[in-house]
């Protein structure tokens, strides 16, 4: 087979995405385990790691970039490299989101809980369960596997408006609690945005095997 | 009335502007079933495809492949290749080119041909232009045609000073557009051009492609190219060749060049633009 070296950098490029995914992933699981547990510690860490995250995400783009130029990439190989942008850019603003929870963690840290939470955390196993698989889709280039990742969506959003509409009655009973529940809905909403992420990325791998842009 | 000076600077059409996706437009040319051989060797078969007028069409493809071969044929090139023996349909607004009562001089005459050498005369730059012109009885004032030529293949501003010197003291890419030129000369109707960059520096092949993109507002062009960053930039139409288990040159897959570039329709196609292929 000819071009082995160039064969080897795409390989890289991939390999990149999936590790980036794994570091958003963990972003994730622990931001929403600091705002369980209401871990401040925790959560710095979380905000702290970030910027790796956002290195690694220029790193990924500036291979991809070195490779276009150099090598004049076409048909499925440059939809692999355009889907790899793609993907690095959503994963990044997945960890913003996992940034984002930190925060509420943190500005929250002086006040009590409100109740513990099971909705927002499930919503969280969600999205990582089907960050996961899209990531497996990605590497297998499976169409099929990410339209159905991209299903389950639907179950977090559901979970989500659960979530608003629980901290709705808190509210209206204990106007105390306003603060905390806005900032538990913020929450919320960043994991939904997570999962919307991961949805796009599903349209990215679907992009990459067969050429077709589809909202899913 | 419109001057040599006008055309030069109307807007100039980007692959873009000219095709979108799936829609190639009006077909001046269709290949059927061509097939070329050399004595008893079968080098093209069975060939078929749409020549889009006001478009440039690639042809790519691995070395030996046909694609030149298949060039020829459309301006019966292949006559002067002794054994050469072209079947098939090549139709040109309703009339079969290969038909034997076509005359191949007016078929070249309305089908030119750059080639991969510059091959200009060994005479100046004024009767590179005006020799073919006088020769095929065309009349008028010489002296506005040759500007309009030599405009029309961007070459004016470096040459109208020097017309009766040489034109092979141009440099190759002066000497490559003065052959387009020339083409232009006797009004032809498509221009087919073998590999015309190939033997130029990146600057001239880019004034080239440049010259492509502009040319193609009054002419069809038909290129054939083993730079494939070259067809993906300036073609509407790419058709890849590739050679079969008998060795024989066929027809793998045409579309529109933003399809083939991108997401083409058969793996073989796929192998070659990502140079997978050997």
């Amino acid at each position: 087979m000819a071009r082995v070296e160039y064969v080897h950098e795409l390989q890289e490029l991939r390999d990149d995405v999936v590790a980036m995914a794994s570091m958003t992933d963990k972003a994730i699981a622990r931001s929403v385990d600091a705002l369980k547990r209401q871990d401040v510690s925790l959560a710095r860490e979380v905000m702290t790691a970030d910027q790796y995250i956002n290195n690694h995400r220029w790193q990924t783009e500036e291979r991809a970039l070195h490779l276009i130029a150099t090598q004049a990439p076409m048909a499925g190989d440059l939809r692999t490299i355009s889907a790899a942008i793609h993907i690095t850019t959503d994963l990044e603003r997945m960890a913003d989101h996992a940034a984002g929870i930190a925060k509420i963690v943190i500005q929250t840290s002086n006040e009590p809980a409100i109740k513990p939470l099971v909705d927002i955390p499930r919503m969280c196993d969600i999205a990582r369960e089907m960050l996961s698989a899209s990531v497996s889709a990605y590497i297998d280039g499976n169409v099929e596997q990410a339209k159905a990742i991209a299903l389950r969506d639907d179950e977090v959003d559901a979970l989500n408006d659960q979530v608003y509409r629980e901290l709705l009655t808190y509210m209206m009973a204990d106007p105390l609690t306003i603060n905390r529940a806005t900032r538990l809905l913020w929450a919320a909403h960043n994991v939904e945005r997570i999962a919307d992420r991961v949805t796009n990325i599903c349209e990215w791998v679907i992009f990459a095997v067969n050429g077709s842009l589809e909202e899913l | 009335m419109a001057t040599a000076t006008d055309e030069i600077h109307a807007p100039v059409t980007t692959p873009s502007d000219r095709a979108e996706p799936g829609s190639l437009g009006e077909t001046i040319i269709d290949l059927k079933e061509v097939n070329v051989h050399y004595g008893s060797f079968h080098a093209v078969s069975g060939v078929n495809f749409k020549v889009p007028k006001n478009r440039i069409t690639a042809l790519i493809g691995p070395s030996g492949c046909g694609k030149s071969t298949v060039l020829r044929s459309i301006n019966r090139m292949n006559d002067l290749v002794p054994g050469a023996r072209v079947t098939g349909e090549i139709n040109y607004h309703g009339v079969d080119l290969n038909s034997a009562k076509v005359d191949a001089v007016e078929v070249r005459r309305r089908i030119g041909m750059v080639f991969q050498k510059p091959n200009p005369f060994p005479k100046s730059i004024y009767e590179n232009i005006a020799w073919g012109a006088r020769i095929n009885g065309i009349k008028g004032n010489m002296d506005e045609r040759v500007e309009r030529c030599l405009r029309g293949a961007a070459l004016w501003d470096e040459v109208h000073d020097k017309l009766k010197e040489s034109g092979l003291a141009l440099s190759g890419g002066q000497q490559q557009r003065l052959c387009i030129a020339r083409t232009l000369a006797i009004n032809p109707d498509v221009i087919l051009m073998d590999e015309p960059c190939s033997a130029l520096d990146p600057i001239s092949t880019l004034k080239i492609e440049d010259l492509m993109r502009e040319l193609v507002r009054q002419y069809t062009i038909v290129i054939v190219t083993h730079n494939m960053q070259q067809a993906a930039r300036v073609s509407d139409q790419t058709v890849f060749f590739s050679l079969n288990d008998k060795r024989q040159g066929v027809l793998v897959e045409a579309g529109p060049t933003r399809e083939i570039f991108t997401k083409p329709r058969d793996q073989r196609t796929e192998d070659y633009i990502t140079g997978r292929f050997g």
